[in-house]
């Protein structure tokens, strides 16, 4: 097998199969939450429950002062590389193209060096947070396999995506195949872990917001 | 634990926690990314530094059984464990075990007074402290809950006090406050706006309480009653986990309710007391009620915007205030006691983290009625020492009686010299007199 020949299976065929499982594990992941319900609430309400659940969805990006001045790093790292994560994946002009092939809709991109600039913040950025989560007391006593999992998953598209655009894997094929395949890698992985977070945290800062709201508290 | 080893066992504990697991459950279990950003918002890990004590961690047992039993994914694996286990002929190991739960006990007890503030903070939003009420049916169903909090419950369920107080107690203090105010207390009026109810705790330790509302009740002429078959507030089913003991004790509050015919409950200076009635009540008994429940602070707030409380003089001292969490946090009173503060204080300044980011006292939860978890509970205390340091007040005013009685005990531990009295009672003693206010 050329590099070649790795490239069309990773982009036609393995492409198809990832995007499916990401696409049907995210459905059951979000099927098997909802379907469970909640209890009927009898107590009075002292507020409104919509209003604060999609308010809370908002206000945990932005955190109270103290928490911010206890856990700064955490913040300020982990917002910085999930912003990075989020602007490299929409805003690289190929990946954009790719997303309009897929699905019909694009919007315009960031000039390449500054998405490789991105790219390199965002891979330092990871790299910090594992080496927090190590050194970390309660990051390292909580940590398991599947939290350095995810961590891994989450670099390695980066890291592949930011060694092919340099060139510094050859031949290009090769590496734009291990790019993309490493992307559907997180793709099948994300449903079942985890990464998860990136649809459930939505769910449950709405919750969140909507029981404390309830009670007449913005959470 | 032994007694009625029967009705408790690992089974028991299980079913509860499959019962008690829902869709918000299982969107947090989904969502934690093990930040530990939790850890910082615990009064108990932050002042202890342990991470055993982070919140989520916590609730490690429950996960498990969700993560097995709820997702796709944890089938799947139970599956194949089991697959492997039956080839090589062993027996499975079972997920969760009574070792692991006895384990878990004084996390889940001892180092959470379920004060609500991990929630708040909690950056994918889980809302911890709510998982941890859940894990608590499923540790009292199998067997794993604290001696000093069963022992309350077991005083509550038959002698309607977890302090095991008669009205015979309250009937002497009750006299006590006639003869002292030359007021009545009315007990047993039918058709009173409110029935208020007490707790043991503070019809114990701040007698005032009784004497103060029945002043401004006379000074505001608010039409009132206590009630001789039910006059305990507090729910240790509650505090312990257990829906069938909260559920016989809210039926005596409504049973005495409706027999008075009364419109509105008062939960008094007591936070537990009041989210246990005013939110898990219902829901323990499964029906709304036929009355509306406040908190005394919410009446007396009420009472002023009304124009029927009239005071004179403020205190002139530097005063801070601690919000129970059970009333700020948990029940989004937060405002109605600043507004009364303003009424008497002079010279008021706030904690800094307060109202709904208050840190917790130490003592709720069932924390105080926990022997094994004193030196816990005054390690947690530290948290909101720092906080009082800060502002350098001269007194500290509150409206919880376990919070008051924490504060009392932790501030003479630690030789500060700053009493701690309840807003109640500060109102009650700037009431202009009845005359006068009359006149005026
Ligand atoms: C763009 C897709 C996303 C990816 C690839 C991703 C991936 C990850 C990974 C791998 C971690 C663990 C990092 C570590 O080891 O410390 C993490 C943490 C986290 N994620 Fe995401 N995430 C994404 C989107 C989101 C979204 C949409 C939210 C919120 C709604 C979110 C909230 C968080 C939070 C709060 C943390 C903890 C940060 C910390 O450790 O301080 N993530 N994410
Ligand atoms: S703060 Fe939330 S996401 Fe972070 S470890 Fe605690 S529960 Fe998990
Ligand atoms: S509810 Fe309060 S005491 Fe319990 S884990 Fe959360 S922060 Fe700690």
């Amino acid at each position: 097998m050329t590099s070649m020949d790795f490239l069309l299976f990773i982009k036609g065929p393995m492409f198809s199969i990832a995007v499916a499982i990401f696409a049907l594990g995210i459905l059951v992941r979000l099927f098997e939450i909802l379907a469970l319900g909640r209890a009927h609430n009898y107590a009075a309400a002292r507020g409104n429950e919509i209003i604060p659940g999609l308010k809370t969805i908002y206000r945990r990006f932005n955190p109270d002062p103290g928490t911010f001045k206890r856990s700064t790093f955490d913040v300020l790292v982990g917002t910085l590389w999930h912003v990075g994560f989020v602007v490299v994946l929409l805003l690289f002009i190929p990946h954009i193209e790719l997303i309009q092939s897929t699905i019909g809709i694009g919007w315009p991109g960031l000039p390449n060096p500054v998405v490789d600039a991105v790219t390199a913040i965002t891979l330092l950025g990871l790299v910090a947070v594992l080496i927090h989560r190590f050194r970390q007391p309660v990051k390292r006593f909580l940590s398991t396999r599947e939290d350095y999992l995810i961590w891994l998953v989450t670099f390695l598209p980066v890291l592949t995506g930011y060694l092919a655009y340099h060139r510094l894997i050859n031949p290009y094929p090769l590496a734009l195949g291990l790019h993309i395949l490493s992307a559907e890698v997180f793709l099948i992985v994300l449903p079942f872990t985890k990464l998860s977070h990136i649809f459930t945290a939505f769910v449950a800062r709405y919750y969140n917001g909507a029981i404390f709201g309830r009670k007449g508290i913005q959470s | 634990m032994t007694q009625g080893a029967n009705h408790f066992s690992l089974e028991r504990g299980l079913n509860a926690w499959r019962e008690e697991i829902d869709a918000p459950v299982a969107s947090f279990f989904s969502s934690c990314v093990h930040c530990g950003l939790c850890a910082q918002a615990c009064p108990f890990f932050v002042e202890t530094g342990d991470p055993k004590y982070t919140p989520i961690h916590k609730l490690e047992p429950m996960r498990l059984l969700w993560e097995q039993e709820y997702t796709v994914w944890g089938k799947l694996k139970k599956l194949i464990k089991d697959r492997i286990d039956a080839k090589l002929g062993r027996e499975s190991k079972p997920l969760i075990t009574d070792e692991m739960l006895e384990e878990w006990e004084p996390l889940l007890y001892d180092s959470c007074t379920m004060c609500g503030r991990c929630s708040m903070v909690c950056p994918v939003g889980n809302d911890i402290h709510y998982m941890i009420r859940k894990a608590r049916e499923g540790m009292v169903a199998s067997g794993h809950s604290p001696e000093g909090l069963l022992a309350a419950s077991v005083r509550a369920v038959n002698t309607g006090s977890p302090m095991g107080l008669q009205w015979k107690t309250l009937e002497v203090q009750i006299k006590h406050v006639e003869t002292a105010t030359g007021l009545e207390v009315p007990i047993d009026k039918q058709g009173a706006d409110f029935l208020v109810l007490l707790s043991s705790m503070e019809i114990i330790n701040f007698p005032e309480y009784l004497e103060a509302i029945t002043k401004i009740f006379d000074h505001a002429d608010v039409s009132w009653t206590l009630s001789k078959t039910c006059f305990e507030a507090t729910n240790a089913g509650i505090q312990i986990g257990s829906k069938d003991i909260a559920a016989t004790l809210v039926q005596r509050v409504v049973d005495a309710a409706e027999e008075l015919q009364v419109k509105n409950v008062i939960s008094p200076e007591c936070g537990h007391a009041y989210t246990a009635i005013r939110w898990e009540g219902p829901n323990a008994i499964k029906r709304a009620y036929p009355f509306k429940v406040y908190h005394i602070i919410e009446v007396l707030d009420q009472l002023r915007t009304d124009g029927r409380i009239k005071t004179e003089g403020k205190e002139m001292d530097r005063l801070s205030m601690h919000d129970p969490c059970n009333l700020a946090r948990k029940s989004g009173v937060v405002q109605q006691q600043r507004s009364l503060m303003d009424l008497v204080a002079g010279d008021f300044v706030d904690l800094q983290e307060h109202g709904e980011l208050q840190w917790c006292c130490g003592a709720g939860g069932g924390v105080s009625s926990n022997e094994r978890a004193e030196p816990l509970k005054l390690a947690a205390f530290k948290r909101k020492k720092a906080q009082i340091e800060e502002v350098e007040p001269e007194r500290m005013v509150t409206m919880c009686a376990t919070c008051r009685t924490q504060l009392e005990e932790g501030l003479e531990e630690f030789n500060m010299d700053i009493p701690v009295v309840g807003l109640t009672e500060m109102i009650a003693d700037h009431l202009v007199e009845k005359e006068k206010a009359e006149q005026s």
